[in-house]
Formats: C-alpha cells, structure tokens, sequence
C-alpha cells in the first residue's frame, strides 16, 4: 500500500473492526479450552477467569484419556475425515475436469445436476441413507460414514473446481495431447498441480463440517468401535450429571488434529481466495 | 516426407459454421502462413489439423495418410503455442523431452537431439532451468526447442510472436525463417499480422469469414490481389479504397496502395488538405482529406514536411490502380 492510500483514522477503524470480529471469533474457543485446565468448583465458581493455581486442574483431560478409547475415536474421525477428503478432492478435481475440459450433450446440465446438492442439506435423506446403509450391511462402520461424507462434500467441490479449472490455459493441455500424453496424466501432472489452491481452499471447507459432525455418526455408526470423537465426547453428557470437565477437555483435544490439517492446508488457501482478486 | 492435403474441411460448433470448405495443399519443404482478422477460423484451421479439434467434415492428409481420426501425437507433428504451454513443473531439458520419451525413444537419442536443438536455438545455458525463470523469449524458443526435437513431418505455429515485445518479435521471426532454412522442414503459421505473413512466407493464405480468400506467394498477394479483402488486408499501410462513382469509372471501387500516389502541392489528379501527418523517419505518411476521393493515406519516402492545413495534391502512379467489382472481386 503506498503512503498515499494510507491515513491513520481509517487504520485504526479497519483494525478495530477486525480486532472486534477476531475477538468475538475466538472467545468460545478461548472460553473452550481455558475451562478445560479448571476443577469443577473452577469452572462453576468463575468461568471467565484463567485458570489460578488454586482453580488448575487436569481431571478432565486425565479422564479423558482414562477412558482409554478415546485414542480410538480419535483415530476413527481422522480415518473418516482424510478419507471422505481424499475421495471427495479427486472425484470432484475428476468431474470439474471433465465438465470444464470437454464438451459433450449435456455438459450444462450435468454441471448444474451435480452442483444441485449445495442447495438440497443431505441430512433431509437421513432415513433412506440409513435404510440404504442397512440393505447393504455397512452400518456400524467407517466406510459407511466416508460414503455419506464424500457424497455431502462432491457438490461443492466440484462447483468451485470446475470454475478455477476453466483458467488453466488450454495451450498447456494441449501441448500435452500433441505430446503424447494421456488425459489422465494431463489431468494429475499438468492441471492438479495447477488448481493446487483451490484445492486446498476446497479441502478445507469440507474437512470441518465433517470433523465436527455428530448426526451421521449417530445414526450410522454408533458402536464403540466406530465412534468419532464428537459422538464420544456425548459419553460425558449424561441425563443428570454432566462432566464438564472431561467434555471440554475432549473439545480442546479435538481442535488439534483440524488445526494441523487446516495449517498444512492454508498457506495454499490464502492464495486461492484471493486468487481471483488478485491476478 | 511433410506434405499436407486439406480436402473440403468444415467446422461447426453448433449452428455456427467456423470453417465453410477448406480446401489446400502444401507441398514437402514450405513455409504456409495462414493470415486473416481474428475470427476469420485460422486458429481453428490449425487445430484440425493439429488434431486437437475435429472437424465437422472433410479429410486431412499428411504425407497421402488420412490422419482424420489419429490422434495429435501419432500425426508426426509439433505446435509451438502463443503462451509457450511450456510444462511450469519440469525443467528446460526435460519439456523438451517429454513429447520423445512419451513416444519410447531410447536416452541417448533423447539426448543427442535435445543437443543438436539447445545449441540451434542457444538455449544451453538454461537446460536445467524452469520455465518460470526464463524470460518470454526464453520460453519461445524453449517451445520452438520442443517442436525441434519431435523432428516432425509438419511444424504448426500459432502466432507464436503474439506475446512478445516488437524488438524480441523481430528477432524471434528471424531465428523462425533460418530455422526453416536449416531444417527444410514443412511448418504451417498461424497469424494475424500481415508483416510477419509476409516476411516468413513461402505460400500464403488469405483467410476471411472460414473461407479462403486467395492462396499465392507474399508478391503474387501483393501485386495482383484477387479481391478488395486481399487488396486491404497485405500491404502497410493500408491500401486506399475510393468510390467509383466519385472518380467517373465503371468499377464498383477503385483501390491504390498509399506508396503508390505521389503528391505536389501545384497540381494532380486529387486536391486534398493534409490531416495529419506521420513522421517515421524513413518514410513519412501523409492522411489527405480529398474532394473527389475522400480520406486517403500517402506513404512518401524519406522526409516530406507537411503541416495539417495544407492544400496537397494526390496523383495515383500510372498502371498501379486496382479496379474491384460490385462483388468485391478484381476486374481484369
């Protein structure tokens, strides 16, 4: 930004603002995981305060990793998540290649047809999922949730791929036909590595709501050897006595895991949003 | 080896018709630039050929084969594209590799010819590079590199100087016109520009609307169009087109290059007052308002000072008029 685009009051008013935004942002999250290092009586008697010495506690994260499974049901969301992200990524780059690329009777309407599930929440189709799911015998395991997953996730995938797809310079393609190369090899070594941001930028928008889901797994798989972490932090959550303790320490825990993915996804992720933007 | 036949090739996309009927032949050895106005499906042309497109209908043969269903890379040619299309994930060496190592050539022959093309085209110092770290005329010739190697029967070129700067330009169509020299190979050109049409042609083809206006040499094109659209579209600046009527003639249009009238400013066939004028040094072009012939260009040789206001005589050079028909086609 050059000196004579910058002026001091309106500084200080777009960071207030955005200051303001983070703050009220991260509060649960700070509010989360403050909580979590507190006894009991710590949370109860001053929930917004940090933990004291007096107030510090590890009951909670102790428990958790007392109960013993809980490096299972990790394990489980992070077996659904990178799974239904691997499958969503390369089937939807695989369809916004294909709609994008090659002309065919009907392109648009297909393209429209795929991009109709951004409109239509799969959760309307629970009962015939999981009517489904049982005909076919897959309830009570990961593959089922990873199916429902990736199916939730395509819509968007594909909508926003097929957009970028349709900037990478055709010449590029086509010195690859004339020399030698396959589609699919087009496809993986030319066009995927140069769609790398929005593929990021869409990795990261699907893997959330599917870590943090707790419906599919409800219904489709909850057995104990099938349990993702949110549905087991429910384990803690009874009908008269809640642990507070145990359940924020859970939540705490469950935020590393996306926090890693999404870091290793975001450097790529700031240049897909403002790739556009920005030429 | 490198003859290529065109037999009534047309191209539609959807209801609208890109190419009406082509029709070519070009002989082992030439250099074939096909110029037109964007639009006029010379890229499209190209892109059958290349086999990158299909065509709606009609044959194309290299060297007496029919290749209308081959793929691009069974053809036996090369494309050096306008925005280079050069791999951005692989070095200098290896983009030129690619195409022959996708065709199982064996190394040493990958390498040798990599070589002989690195050193035609002085690209040596930069084999292990990426193209991100090379200029745009680095790249060009890292893309004309790439064709080299292929050794192919056919060279396509799609206005590959479209992106470079004027001075890199020249210099770019140079090393192209030697290369042909050096390799005797067919190529096939693809532009819009009729300096660079006429500077590298052997044979060229006038494009307009998916037709052919007229196939022939750059002086055959020059000194004896075969319509208005040819008349107008070779030679720089443009040719002068005034009414017939205007003039007492028969002819629907009569045409005059602009380096072919001179002026006075006592007496000649057109009075005019000078508009603007251009001064290039070499030449100097003068834009007249006439009475009889409206707004016509004068190209002068050497320096001419003429302020705008100025009454000019404009005389056409006898036996250098073109008389053009109602349906735009020259009258004998």
């Amino acid at each position: 930004m050059s000196i004579a685009t910058r002026s001091l009051p309106r500084a200080i008013g777009a960071h207030a603002i955005l200051l303001t935004y983070t703050a009220i942002a991260l509060f649960p999250v700070i509010l989360v995981i403050m909580n979590s290092f507190k006894s009991r009586a710590g949370i109860f008697g001053a929930p917004l305060t940090p933990p004291a010495p007096k107030t510090f506690d590890l009951i909670g994260y102790t428990t958790v990793i007392g109960q013993g499974d809980f490096i299972h049901y990790f394990q489980n969301s992070l077996v659904v998540t990178v799974g239904s992200l691997f499958f969503v990524l390369l089937f939807g780059a695989m369809a916004a290649f294909a709609l994008s690329e090659y002309r065919f009777r009907g392109n648009t309407l297909m393209g429209l047809y795929l991009a109709l599930g951004i409109m239509i929440p799969i959760r309307l189709a629970t009962v015939a999922i999981l009517q489904l799911m049982v005909a076919s015998g897959l309830v009570n395991t990961l593959t089922a949730l990873i199916l429902v997953y990736t199916a939730q996730g395509l819509p968007l995938a594909v909508f926003i791929l097929s957009e970028f797809m349709k900037q990478v310079s055709d010449d590029l393609k086509n010195a690859g036909r004339i020399d030698g190369l396959s589609e699919y090899t087009i496809f993986f070594r030319l066009v995927v590595p140069l769609v790398r941001p929005s593929m990021a930028t869409v990795a990261v928008f699907t893997m959330i709501p599917i870590w943090n889901d707790l419906w599919f797994p409800l219904i489709l798989a909850p057995s104990e050897e099938t349990k993702t972490v949110t549905l087991g932090a429910q384990l803690f959550l009874g009908q008269f006595v809640t642990n507070w303790n145990a359940i924020l320490a859970a939540l705490s825990l469950a935020i590393l895991p996306v926090l890693v993915l999404y870091v290793i996804f975001s450097r790529q992720l700031i240049r897909g949003i403002t790739s556009g933007a920005v030429k | 080896m490198g003859s290529l036949k065109i037999e009534n090739v047309k191209k539609a996309f959807g209801p609208v018709e890109v190419l009406k009927g082509i029709d070519l032949e070009v002989t082992d050895g030439e250099f074939v630039v096909f110029v037109g106005p964007s639009g006029c499906g010379k890229s499209t042309l190209l892109r059958v050929i290349a086999g990158l497109e299909d065509s709606t209908s009609g044959r194309v043969l290299i060297d007496g084969e029919d290749v209308s269903v081959t793929p691009p890379a069974k053809r036996g040619i090369a494309m050096v594209f306008q925005t280079y299309a050069l791999y951005p994930h692989l070095t200098v060496r290896n983009n030129m590799g690619l195409g022959l190592k996708q065709a199982n050539t064996p190394a040493t022959e990958i390498d040798r010819r990599i070589g002989v093309a690195s050193s035609m085209l002085s690209l040596e110092p930069y084999l292990e590079r990426r193209p991100a770290e090379l200029s745009g005329g680095q790249r060009q010739r890292v893309a004309i590199g790439r064709a080299v190697v292929r050794e192919p029967k056919l060279f396509l070129f799609d206005e590959p100087l479209s992106n470079l700067d004027a001075a890199l330009r020249v210099n770019t169509r140079l090393e192209i016109a030697q290369l042909h020299r050096r390799l005797k190979a067919t190529m096939i050109y693809v532009t819009h520009d009729q300096v660079e049409a006429m500077t590298l042609a052997d044979k060229i083809v006038v494009l307009n609307a998916g037709k052919i206006e007229q196939i022939g040499g750059p002086m055959e094109l020059y000194n004896a169009p075969a319509n208005e659209f040819v008349a107008g579209f070779i030679g720089s600046p443009k040719m002068n087109f005034v009414d017939g009527a205007r003039l007492g003639e028969t002819a629907k249009t009569i045409g005059v290059r602009p380096e072919h009238l001179t002026v006075d400013p006592k007496s000649g066939a057109w009075k005019g007052t000078v508009v603007h004028a251009e001064h290039l040094g070499a030449d100097t072009n003068l834009y007249l308002d006439c009475e009889k012939a409206g707004l016509i260009t004068v190209r002068i040789f050497g320096v001419y000072d003429a302020e705008p206001g100025t009454t000019l005589y404009a005389t056409p050079e006898p036996g250098k008029t073109y008389r053009f028909g109602a349906d735009g086609k020259v009258l004998k």
